[in-house]
């Protein structure tokens, strides 16, 4: 219910706590909805929005709500009202399927126009979404280099200097007097930066996931964690007490 | 209602047939007098529930009507038409039907009867699912979820065309289910193939009889018909005693360690022992215990849900050939399997309910005219008073078993679909049937309605999906499924039972070089949520050892032997009984009056005198709230006797109280007897100051906004919603060809509840999720009713310290902490490590 609740309610009164770290020794702010803003070049990125999911998965015969994309929309509205961004970058499977783009409604259509509006849009191209999205402002493309850094969807192994990806939907646990609480979060080890999947719908892979393994090092690996006004920042190794 | 002594001889038992009278004559036995008063009602036509005690012979009593009439009729001829299952019987468990099959076979083999008999089950391999369909047997034992799979079949009316008899096997702790409403459901339906069919219900002593009594017969729209009733009255009463022991009792916990040296004595001066526990982790725990007193090496084993099939079928025919001496069980065994000779039944920890005490020590001797043995073990001193009150209430016959219940709109849905799958529905007539069941003969025909729009596009006001429906109405009127896909997956998901999260545990060695072998043998499976807080290294208690996490593979944990006797995570949860409302009425009453504390061991009745001097015994209409400052805090115990649940959501609420209206509170824990609070701020004096603020603060309109406001947040709805979404079909456990692992469904679900809850909160899903909290995790309708019940009759006392009766739940503290609420202080506080690491000079970088 944390980031969805911000769609919904008037902002929380208590002071937002973001969370500064470097990439590649690029300042970044983790933001608490899930995006990630570079101040010097006023970059917004968001990955894995999943939209049209409740729709995709209707089509195939689970009648989930229809409700995901606008609840996804109205998060990244306020991610986008919070920094005014010059520059956009969602860090592909933007969409849930390859039709995502084409069948989504012309309302949603609309609320990402209005979004896009005086900025700079860059869709990547994600597993998901191999194709582009269409109907949409912006540019499509598979990969981004900009500003020092690299915008990809899926981490490439080998190439982590200023790399920033998606795909993985990193989660981390923390336990602590026996119990475990689970969030997603931006795991950086300042080298490399893998974002929280920003869609309201999805889910998470836990760092601790053999998937993950050799993307990190994981001695200055740190956990941004997703709370409800804040980010909790843990290190990897201090996850489990 | 005819109440019979099972030991009357009956004049007219030669209404049996031949075959019979000759079987009965050369056992040396009689029909009992409710056999054939079971089978004399039958044969005039009516449906009848049959109430008795095990061992009454309640198996054959319910056949018998069936295997007379299969007698007369006798073998249908090759070559005839096709004929249908003449009898249908229906038992909650798998293994009951196979236990069954075994029972009856033998006797319909003495006699010689022209009967054939078949089980059919989850197990029964497709080849002999087919033939059944083609030419089925005259009696066929099954269960509820089988049986919802032959109704959504296209072939379904020609297979059940023929239907004489429907018997119901342990109906009691059927219908109380959501598999209760889904097998009522069916019921109507087998009503409407075959009109004629007669029901046959088999119940152990229940509190309100007439509510299975109008389960087993069809309701009218203004008529409320019922079943007849053929009741057995108990044979012996048991003999029922509480552990007498020199040790003293602890204040709290629930271990009864310092019974264990008593309890192995009981189990060495008896043949066979049977040991229920309430949770798993209290089995883990008493059998390892026993385990370390056992100097004589006698054969004690241990049986709970979460263990291999494989071990406790090992565990359950060592029993039955009488090679245990003793078995540790929670509820597993709790219905009625035949266990052979069992001598004595002990009790560990409080019973929690009447009625169910009275179903376990049933399960000591199956001859009903000898009594029963049994010995309660209360694990601290509520307990004692709990034990004493289930004693008493077994003397004189109290019943505390739940009522049916109104039927769940989830389970509806299923059957909806269900229905759409064996043939094309007209909407007025599957109206009709559905209100024909008991447990929906009050659903109004607005929510059908929105049930089988539900089932068609999800139910959802944005009007998105028409085009993905799952069944559609067709021109004629009638709603068909729109592929047959919709049909194959309602068959994989069709059922009420919604797993939890689990993975296999398995037991790996480490070989030479440090890696984990392959394929050890499996123990049984654990909730993935209690793996989450394992590393590698940590031990743990399953299966009654203590074991070494290694780590997790696929959808596998594995373990190792570990060389330690001392756990360093206990246990898990699981499977907790909250204190029932009549057990709860009784401890209050004990309470309340000195005559009743009598029979108390001394060092209760020490304990409560103890109480009454420094503060007071709460009359039995009145709630006592202590208030005490203790360290740096103010305390304030609430001695509402409602049960677990129930206190965990008051707590939840005063807190939320307590917090507007200034007062500071850090927390709350609950047991099944009272609820403790802790605040910053000076509870008692406040209280003092202000005449009314206690009965404001617990007031019935907690139950309004503040309970909907917690709701919104609360960790508990989320896993009723789950259960709610998969029985309801808006998620599949399963698709074909792979199965989503039961965390995927976890979380996918959380995440379409906050979804559906912010865009749609009205929908047909949240209600039903509602509705389920209401009686289930959250009690909130005993809560509403103790609300009630107290209203101008809350005493508060203040003390200066912490009273006797307070020690207990303050025991708990620091022992349980609340999900939700206590997430972000994890966190919070995971997070200032890296802080102080920071402060600290330490080498972030």
């Amino acid at each position: 219910m944390h980031r969805l609740a911000h769609t919904l309610s008037a902002p929380a009164t208590a002071p937002l706590l973001h969370a500064q770290t470097t990439i590649n020794s690029v300042a970044a702010i983790c933001d608490p909805l899930g995006g990630l803003y570079l101040p010097e070049t006023g970059t917004l990125v968001v990955s894995d929005l999943h939209l049209e999911k409740g729709s995709a998965f209707a089509r195939r015969g689970m009648l989930l709500p229809p409700y995901d994309t606008l609840a996804t929309l109205r998060v990244l509205e306020a991610a986008i009202a919070r920094h005014n961004p010059k520059l956009v970058i969602s860090l592909g499977d933007n969409f849930h399927d390859r039709v995502g783009s084409a069948v989504m409604p012309d309302a949603f259509r609309h609320m990402i126009a209005a979004m896009a509006l005086g900025r700079e849009w860059i869709w990547i191209n994600g597993n998901h979404d191999p194709d582009g999205a269409f109907g949409l402002p912006g540019a499509s493309m598979d990969e981004l280099n900009h500003a020092g850094l690299v915008f990809r969807h899926e981490p490439k192994r080998g190439e982590a200097i200023g790399e920033i990806a998606g795909h993985l939907h990193p989660a981390a646990t923390v336990v602590r007097r026996e119990k475990a609480v689970r969030r997603a979060c931006f795991a950086t080890d300042g080298t490399r930066m893998l974002m929280p999947a920003f869609g309201v719908t999805t889910g998470g892979l836990d760092l601790r996931h053999r998937a993950m393994t050799g993307l990190f090092d994981r001695n200055k690996l740190v956990a941004h964690m997703l709370g409800r006004d804040r980010i909790y920042s843990v290190r990897f190794a201090n996850l489990i007490a | 209602m005819n109440r019979i002594d099972s030991r009357e001889p009956q004049g007219d038992a030669l209404t049996l047939p031949a075959p019979f009278l000759r079987w009965f004559g050369e056992k040396g036995w009689q029909p009992r007098a409710h056999q054939l008063e079971l089978l004399a009602r039958t044969e005039a036509g009516e449906s009848t529930l049959l109430i008795a005690p095990t061992g009454a012979g309640k198996t054959l009593a319910g056949f018998l009507p069936s295997l007379v009439d299969l007698t007369h009729r006798g073998k249908v001829p090759p070559g005839s038409a096709f004929v249908g299952i003449h009898t249908l019987y229906i038992s909650p468990l798998k293994a009951l039907a196979v236990d069954i099959e075994r029972n009856l076979m033998k006797p319909v083999g003495e006699m010689g009867l022209p009967v054939r008999i078949e089980n059919r089950t989850g197990d029964t391999p497709t080849a002999k699912r087919q033939r059944q369909k083609l030419n089925p047997p005259d009696i066929l034992l099954t269960t509820p979820e089988q049986l919802a799979l032959l109704l959504a079949n296209g072939e379904a009316s020609r297979f059940f065309k023929d239907l004489r008899y429907v018997i119901f096997d342990e109906l009691h702790s059927l219908v109380t289910s959501k598999r209760g409403h889904l097998l009522s459901l069916g019921l109507a339906r087998l009503r409407r193939l075959a009109p004629g069919l007669q029901t046959i219900g088999l119940s152990a002593t229940v509190a309100d009889p007439m509510d299975l009594q109008r389960w087993l017969a069809s309701q009218e729209p203004d008529a409320r018909n019922h079943a007849g009733l053929v009741q057995v009255q108990g044979g012996a009463k048991p003999k029922i005693s509480i552990l007498k022991t020199e040790e003293h009792v602890p204040w709290a916990g629930h271990s009864a360690r310092y019974a264990i040296p008593d309890v192995y004595a009981a189990i060495k001066e008896h043949g066979t022992t049977l040991l229920f526990v309430n949770t798993r982790s209290q089995a883990e725990l008493l059998f390892q215990e026993l385990w370390t007193n056992n100097d004589d090496n006698l054969p004690i084993a241990l049986h709970h849900g979460s263990l291999d099939v494989a071990q406790r079928r090992k565990v359950e025919a060592a029993m039955a050939e009488n090679r245990l001496r003793a078995v540790v069980a929670t509820s597993t065994l709790d219905l009625g399997i035949d266990w052979g000779d069992v001598d004595l039944v002990v009790h560990v920890g409080a019973p929690k309910g009447a009625s169910r005490l009275a179903q376990r020590i049933g399960r000591a001797n199956h001859r009903m005219d000898e009594p029963s043995k049994a010995i309660l073990v209360p694990a601290n001193r509520f307990e004692v008073m709990e034990c004493q009150a289930a004693l008493d209430a077994n003397y004189v016959g109290a019943q505390d078993t739940p009522p049916v219940g109104k039927g769940a709109l989830d389970v509806l849905a299923q059957h909806v679909l269900g229905m759409a799958c064996a043939a094309p529905f007209n909407p007025l007539d599957l109206y009709a049937e559905i209100t024909s069941a008991s447990p929906y003969a009050a659903l109004a025909w607005e929510t059908f309605e929105r049930v089988v729009d539900f089932v068609a596009t999800g139910g959802y006001a944005l009007k998105t999906y028409e085009r993905y429906a799952r069944i559609r109405k067709t021109k004629d009127g009638l709603y068909r499924v729109s592929n047959p896909l919709v049909a194959q997956q309602y068959r994989l998901n069709v059922g009420t039972i919604v797993e939890s999260p689990m993975l296999n545990v398995r037991m790996v060695k480490r070989n030479q070089r440090g890696s984990l072998g392959r394929g050890g043998m499996a123990l049984g499976k654990v909730e993935e949520y209690f793996l989450e807080m394992l590393s590698q290294g940590d031990t743990f208690m399953f299966s009654g050892k203590v074991l070494r996490f290694e780590g997790i593979r696929e959808n596998e944990c594995l373990v190792s032997q570990a060389f330690s006797f001392d756990p360093k995570v206990p246990s898990y949860a699981g499977g907790k009984f909250p204190l029932s409302t009549y057990l709860a009425q009784q401890v209050r009453k004990m309470l309340a009056d000195p005559a009743r504390r009598a029979p108390l061991p001394e060092q209760v009745r020490d304990w409560l005198s103890l109480q009454k001097d420094v503060s007071m015994l709460p009359r039995e209409d009145e709630l006592l709230i202590e208030t005490f400052p203790r360290g740096s805090k103010h305390y304030m115990v609430i001695y509402a006797f409602e049960g677990r649940l129930a206190h965990q959501t008051l707590g939840m609420l005063l807190t939320r109280r307590l917090d507007r209206a200034g007062l500071k509170p850090l927390g709350f824990v609950a047991t099944d007897y009272s609820l403790a609070v802790w605040a910053l701020d000076d509870l008692g004096t406040t209280f003092e100051l202000r005449r009314g603020a206690l009965a404001e603060l617990f007031d019935e309109d907690m139950l309004g906004d503040d309970l909907e406001a917690w709701l919104n947040e609360s960790f508990l709805l989320k896993r009723t919603f789950r259960n709610c979404a998969v029985i309801a079909g808006l998620i599949d456990q399963r698709h074909p060809g792979k199965e989503k692992t039961g965390r995927q469904v976890t979380v996918s679900a959380d995440l379409i509840y906050d979804v559906l809850h912010a865009h749609e909160p009205d929908h047909l899903l949240l209600e039903a999720t509602r509705n389920d909290a209401a009686t289930g995790l959250l009690d909130i309708a005993r809560l509403g009713d103790m609300l009630k019940r107290i209203k101008g009759h809350i005493t508060h006392r203040r003390l200066d310290r912490i009273s006797p009766l307070a020690v207990p739940v303050m025991l708990e503290i620091g022992k349980e902490m609340i999900q939700g609420e206590a997430q972000d202080f994890l966190l919070s506080e995971a997070a200032d490590d890296l802080i102080l690491e920071a402060m600290g000079g330490l080498d972030v970088e």
